[in-house]
């Protein structure tokens, strides 16, 4: 089971970070993301696949401030 | 550091004012604190001022830019300030609240490769940009580049929505977002005084809270 911002995503297992955020609505330069606790550098997305047992955090940033 | 002026209040007459809202246990732990504040535009201004009002004793304050006209409707600063470096300008204000505070003021452009330093006593930093690009930067920067340290953001508070849209949200173990994380400029949603307020005073007390050890 892969955990996405406290929901099950079906179907994510095996994909990478990066695919994952550029199809799923987030733009890849607003995005901090932590799996499993650790943060993601950016030039880590592509070749980080998601797994069972993983839970990730995306945070996709409005700008304002 | 800033000395007080001949006829103000002695460092000793501030601290007891202090103390007797907050005890001298929280004093304490608020003076001998360092927190950071990245941006001192609507959120990061405000944030600094609460924290100064609060005692934190030490606060490193960063950010590139001058004050402009269009700042006046949120921002901490005044016609007095304009055209004067942000950093420069609310240290100036500190000094007037609290002239004893070890305020750190730097004018500078934050990057992935000046972040980490520029902050490296802070056990607490506010991320107060405005620029989505820069708050996830600045962010992964920080919570990569040191492993000990409390990352505060703040993601959505355009628009006139109530405050109690704003809300505090822990994101990971050093990590937490303030804010609705809906809204965004890029909308063309304005940015309203109280709204930002609210973000801000959502993330400065929760850098209270963690030097309290409220949060655990």
């Amino acid at each position: 089971m892969i955990i996405i911002n406290g929901r099950e995503e079906h179907g994510a297992a095996g994909r990478s970070l990066l695919s994952y955020v550029e199809t799923e609505g987030y733009r890849f330069d607003r995005v901090a993301v932590e799996i499993n606790g650790d943060i993601v550098p950016k030039q880590a997305y592509a070749e980080r696949a998601l797994a069972d047992g993983d839970r990730v955090e995306i945070v996709h940033f409005m700008g304002g401030g | 550091m800033t000395g007080a002026s001949t006829e103000g209040p002695s460092r000793a007459q501030l601290r007891a004012a202090l103390a007797g809202r907050m005890g001298e246990a929280q004093v304490r732990l608020l003076e001998d604190a360092a927190i950071g504040v990245a941006g001192l535009g609507g959120l990061g201004s405000q944030i600094a001022l609460a924290l100064a009002r609060s005692g934190v004793g030490h606060l490193i304050l960063v950010d590139f830019d001058v004050v402009d006209l269009a700042n006046l409707n949120r921002q901490a600063y005044d016609i007095a300030d304009l055209g004067r470096p942000k950093s420069a300008a609310l240290r100036d204000r500190i000094a007037r609240i609290n002239p004893y505070l070890d305020v750190r003021a730097t004018q500078a452009r934050l990057t992935p490769e000046n972040a980490v330093p520029l902050f490296a006593d802070a056990s607490v930093v506010c991320e107060a940009f405005d620029d989505p690009v820069g708050k996830a930067m600045l962010t992964e920067s920080l919570l990569l580049g040191r492993g000990d340290l409390a990352v505060v953001g703040a993601s959505g508070m355009a628009g006139h929505e109530r405050a109690d849209t704003i809300v505090t949200r822990r994101v990971g173990r050093r990590w937490w977002v303030c804010g609705d994380e809906t809204s965004d400029i890029g909308t063309g949603a304005p940015m309203v005084a109280p709204r930002v307020m609210a973000c801000a005073g959502a993330q400065a007390i929760l850098a209270i809270r963690l030097v309290l050890g409220l949060e655990q």
